[in-house]
């Protein structure tokens, strides 16, 4: 009986190896002879991917994704991270590669532009017309990103500031740990209201209304960087890449998905 | 259905089979040490093995992106030698499934293998047995309802891994998105038709296998 068990046992594993070589084998990557790999801030994604198509059909480089945070994506860089090309939703983290050497000097270019927004749940019905209105006592709950890890949440701080409203509001301020997790709350009904950038209150434009867009004077812009990182085993086509969204045509499929060009 | 689901699905399985293979070869002569013998730096390797379980997986996997990096204290020697990176591959994903889901398994099965009956063990001693022996035919077969319960425990954990996951292997479309790397991918990007189905399928599957672990535990102990 004993063997019994160690033979079941052992068969198995050979069957889990087995599977898993067969499953290895076609995860294998053809290898293309151009190919880069471009780490971008999550809320690129559907821009960045129409960009990659045309990057494919026009340069025949294949572009290989990494989307996550930007604070991720810097993390993973500084570790050594094979990338070739790093977009960043904030200048903080695109800063901060300069500063540790990881990027190539002279590459880097502001590509986009994004502005900050109040949104409420669209089936409230709320008075709410503006930044100011949120001063009211009919908004018990606003929804913002941690200001000290969000950049999302730094803007937000800024223009509640330039109202001269932070203090009257500040407990009644929900602090998140990404701005999707705002949009998340405002959808839900959760929060009365949050303040979130055009381009994620796009995506949902089913769930959430945009009461009132921040003007641009009343905080820093919120822009876009993009750069080669040093050690790119392909510095021609990254820089390729980086001119591709920088050109018109780039920029018409930024516009499409909301953000702003910064070449004005 | 959608092939990008499809390769999600497979991936998933894929590391999440791999990684667990790791954890019963490695974890449970770990388990047994740990339970067993005493040794100068137990507590030192008790520790480690039970970090990852208590460090937010986002910390563990920047720990490895440290260690497996180009710039990593292993990854400079293998970027050196070969001119190859292990992050943002599939084999990437291993590992951290690997590192988070191990302390599941070596926590269940030293508890399973401390419980053992000594008597038992000293019986095996005295008919001649050897060592390796007695762990084979005695402890292993008397520990394994707590060993299987370590199986079930990392595979689940494995096929759940996101944290580590995303620093070490990356998001890779295609290359590294495991489901719960697609979930997170999709709703970032407003895709939730796609997200929902990924959700659903995540559960049926995790919930399939859970419930086969459980119907075959009781069977067969």
């Amino acid at each position: 009986m004993k063997k019994a068990g160690v033979v079941y046992m052992f068969t198995s594993l050979v069957c889990m190896v087995i599977t898993s070589l067969a499953f290895g084998g076609s995860a294998k990557e053809v290898s293309v002879s151009k190919e880069i790999t471009v780490s971008a801030a999550i809320s690129l994604k559907n821009a960045f991917e129409e960009i990659g198509k045309l990057c494919e059909s026009k340069y025949a480089t294949k572009c290989i994704f990494n989307f996550a945070g930007s604070g991720d994506l810097l993390k993973q860089i500084a570790g050594g991270a094979p990338v070739d090309v790093f977009a960043s939703a904030a200048k903080k983290d695109m800063d901060e590669a300069d500063k540790q050497g990881l990027t190539v000097t002279g590459t880097r270019s502001d590509f986009a532009l994004n502005s900050v927004v109040l949104v409420v749940p669209a089936q409230a019905r709320t008075a709410l017309k503006s930044f100011e209105g949120l001063n009211s006592a009919d908004v018990k709950k606003i929804a913002v990103g941690n200001p000290k890890s969000v950049p999302a949440g730094r803007y937000a701080e800024e223009v509640f500031n330039f109202y001269k409203i932070l203090p009257s509001i500040k407990d009644r301020l929900i602090y998140t740990e990404n701005v999707r997790q705002v949009l998340d709350y405002v959808a839900r009904g959760e929060v009365d209201a949050g303040v979130v950038y055009a381009t994620d209150a796009a995506v949902r434009s089913k769930e959430v209304v945009v009461i009132a867009t921040a003007p641009e004077s009343t905080h820093k812009p919120v822009v876009y960087p993009v750069s080669v990182i040093k050690g790119s085993k392909n510095e021609v086509d990254a820089k390729a890449f980086i001119s591709l969204v920088l050109s018109d045509e780039g920029q018409a499929i930024l516009h499409k998905y909301g953000f702003k060009s910064s070449k004005q | 259905m959608e092939n990008s689901v499809i390769f999600s699905v497979r991936l998933s399985l894929q590391v999440a089979l791999l990684s667990t293979i790791l954890i019963i070869v490695s974890g449970i002569p770990v388990a047994y040490l740990l339970a067993r013998k005493d040794f100068k730096g137990r507590e030192l390797l008790d520790m480690l093995c039970t970090l990852p379980l208590v460090l937010p997986p986002t910390v563990t996997g920047y720990y490895l992106v440290l260690v497996f990096g180009r710039n990593g204290l292993i990854g400079s020697f293998i970027y050196q030698w070969t001119g190859w990176s292990i992050m943002f591959t599939w084999y990437a994903a291993v590992i951290a499934s690997y590192v988070v889901a191990l302390p599941l398994m070596i926590k269940t099965a030293r508890a399973a293998i401390e419980s053992v009956n000594r008597n038992f063990v000293e019986a095996s001693y005295a008919l001649g047995l050897s060592e390796f022996e007695t762990v084979v035919y005695v402890v292993i077969p008397l520990a394994k309802r707590g060993i299987i319960a370590g199986v079930v425990l990392s595979f689940a954990r494995s096929m759940g891994e996101f944290g580590a996951t995303l620093m070490l292997a990356g998001n890779l479309p295609g290359k590294t998105d495991t489901m719960p790397i697609a979930i997170y991918s999709l709703s970032g990007s407003g895709e939730w038709t796609k997200a929902h189905l990924m959700v659903a399928l995540m559960t049926l599957i995790s919930g399939v296998f859970l419930y086969i672990a459980n119907r075959y535990s009781k069977k067969n102990i």
